[in-house]
């Protein structure tokens, strides 16, 4: 792109915010209950990992590989792809993350979940406010709640999520597993800022933790493996 | 040309009807026409745009609204509808529009071709045709001067075999006014497309007297500033010599000053809101500021 240093953020703009936030109404209306079902496999995914880090490795990657195709086809290209074309772009992304979701579930010296220590906890207190108070913030940003984006069935939240779930785990796997939804958070943000949206901060806010956390597992010493299934 | 009132009313083609006609009475009259010059076709001065709020997907809801502005655009005399391959789903969204309105007669369509490669041009330009609904685009121009040579070629090659009407070139907010001048002395073109309003007014210096010379018709784009003009007037008053300028908002204070310019050819607006696209045509209705009234203009938004 010719002069490319005139150009603004919001000229890569394409849509109003009122058009972005109707796909969410729309995904909503047409998945509905879908979401109970999100969220609950979501709260299970921490639990598990919480209470039985051995067992967690398989299901998690298995179910977020599932809702990362899921989220890809149904929101992406089957919504956000009509009004913005460079989704065609970004879409593949969803499917690569599922894929290498489902390679670490599947290989047998995949992803492997640490025994609990205080940089778990706070994946997983990420991880739950995503499942919990994503959903809860049309209220802060006044649009209808029918808006609501949530895990599982809109992307932000279910990279924010995501993000919380790996950071509870350990090992080599992360650092192939981490760089989407962390550069997803950052184009979300930025797509939410250029929409002149209070809320950029949040994918933001969620990409700087997840960058704190992977600092934080780097520097402490990594405690007696937990056994994997 | 200098820019006088005389000047003004001359060229519009409204101009002894002003004269005639009690000035109410004008606003409800016909828009204010200009003359596209390679053809001597006369054409309604205020089009629509369609970046970002036709950009509205497989939303009903929201398509539904586009083509009430749609109906709106033509019931009140507009003809020029501005889409691109670039506006997302916004040339489906017209031609929707166009379907539901049963293809108004009035219709003016004028499309671009963006893609880096000169070879996918052809095949960009009938998707956009197939999006439309239409026979052939009235006018087809090479978008931000992406591939220029390639697409012109094919362009004008389209243009004599009666495929296309007009031959154009766009750009926006300033960017390489030295290749779309270079262009216009070497090309022959029908229509040009930048940006021109009270606040970027480059275009005053080089392409709109090189317009006027040349012969090319002037399509103005961002005439809002995509809004960002009208938020700045947003709980301004509007100043006494408004009405002096024939205008009764900000949206019409901006527009006058368009198209009192007498090189410009169509300004083309973009909204949402049926009010809207009422407000921008009658902006082309009554008198338009002369001279000084439009110094005045350009200092009381410049200064805001
Ligand atoms: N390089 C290029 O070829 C190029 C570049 C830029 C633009 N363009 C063309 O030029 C068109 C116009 O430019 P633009 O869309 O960027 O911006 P614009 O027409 O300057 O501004 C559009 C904004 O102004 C608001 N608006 C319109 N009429 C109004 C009124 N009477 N009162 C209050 N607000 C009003 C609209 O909001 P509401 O919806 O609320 O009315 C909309 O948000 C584009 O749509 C596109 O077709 C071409």
């Amino acid at each position: 792109m010719s002069e490319w240093w005139t150009y603004r953020l919001d000229d890569f703009l394409l849509y109003a915010p009122r058009t972005y936030w109707r796909l969410f109404e729309a995904q909503n209306a047409a998945l509905w209950p879908l979401h109970l079902a999100t969220v609950a496999a979501g709260l299970v995914l921490v639990l598990l990992i919480f209470w039985r880090p051995d067992r967690a490795r398989r299901w998690t990657g298995l179910a977020l590989a599932l809702l990362w195709t899921f989220v890809g086809w149904s929101f992406l290209m089957n919504r956000y792809a009509a009004i913005n074309w460079a989704v065609a772009y970004v879409a593949p992304a969803f499917f690569l993350q599922a894929g290498l979701l489902l390679l670490a579930a599947l290989l047998p010296r995949g992803l492997a979940f640490a025994r609990r220590d205080a940089i778990g906890g706070a994946s997983l207190l990420l991880a739950l406010a995503g499942l919990l108070l994503y959903p809860a913030l049309p209220l802060v940003f006044s649009r209808p709640w029918t808006s609501a984006e949530v895990f599982g069935i809109a992307p932000d939240p279910t990279a924010i999520v995501t993000l919380g779930l790996l950071m509870a785990g350990r090992g080599a796997w992360l650092a192939v597993l981490l760089p989407i939804p962390l550069l997803l958070c950052l184009v979300s943000g930025l797509t939410l800022w250029a929409m002149d949206d209070a809320q950029a901060w949040l994918p933001f806010g969620a990409a700087a933790i997840g960058l704190v956390l992977t600092l934080a597992r780097l520097l402490t010493p990594a405690p007696a493996p937990a056994r994997t299934s | 040309m200098r820019i006088t009132r005389r000047n003004l009313i001359r060229t519009s083609a409204l101009g002894t009807a002003a004269a005639l006609l009690p000035v109410p009475v004008l606003a409800q009259a016909e828009p204010l026409m200009r003359t596209i010059p390679s053809s001597g076709e006369q054409i309604p001065a205020v089009g629509l745009g369609t970046w970002i709020t036709f950009n509205v997907g497989d939303d009903p809801v929201l398509q539904d609204e586009s083509t009430q502005v749609m109906s709106a655009f033509f019931a009140g005399g507009g003809r020029m509808i501005d889409s691109s391959p670039m506006y997302g789903s916004s040339q489906a969204v017209v031609g929707r529009g166009l379907e539901k309105l049963g293809r108004p007669q009035a219709l003016f369509s004028a499309e671009k071709v963006w893609t880096s490669s000169g070879a996918n041009g052809p095949a960009q330009i009938e998707q956009s045709r197939r999006f439309w609904g239409v026979k052939r685009f009235d006018l087809m121009q090479v978008h931000n001067l992406l591939a220029w040579e390639a697409h012109l070629d094919t362009l004008q090659a389209m243009k004599a075999a009666g495929r296309l009407r007009y031959v154009g070139i766009t750009t926006s907010e300033g960017r390489r006014h030295d290749l779309v001048e270079e262009i216009m002395r070497r090309h022959p073109l029908d229509f040009v497309q930048f940006t021109y309003n009270p606040v970027d007014r480059e275009a005053e210096q080089r392409l709109l007297p090189l317009a006027g010379e040349r012969g090319i018709a002037v399509i103005v784009n961002r005439p809002f500033r995509q809004g960002a003009l009208i938020r700045r007037l947003e709980g301004e008053p509007l100043p006494d010599w408004a009405g002096e300028a024939g205008a009764t908002s900000g949206a019409q204070l901006i527009l006058k000053f368009i198209l009192s310019h007498p090189t410009v050819t169509v300004a083309i607006p973009a909204t949402t809101q049926v009010g809207h696209v009422r407000e921008n045509l009658a902006a082309a209705g009554g008198a338009l500021p002369d001279k000084e009234l439009r110094e005045r203009i350009a200092a009381h938004i410049g200064g805001i």
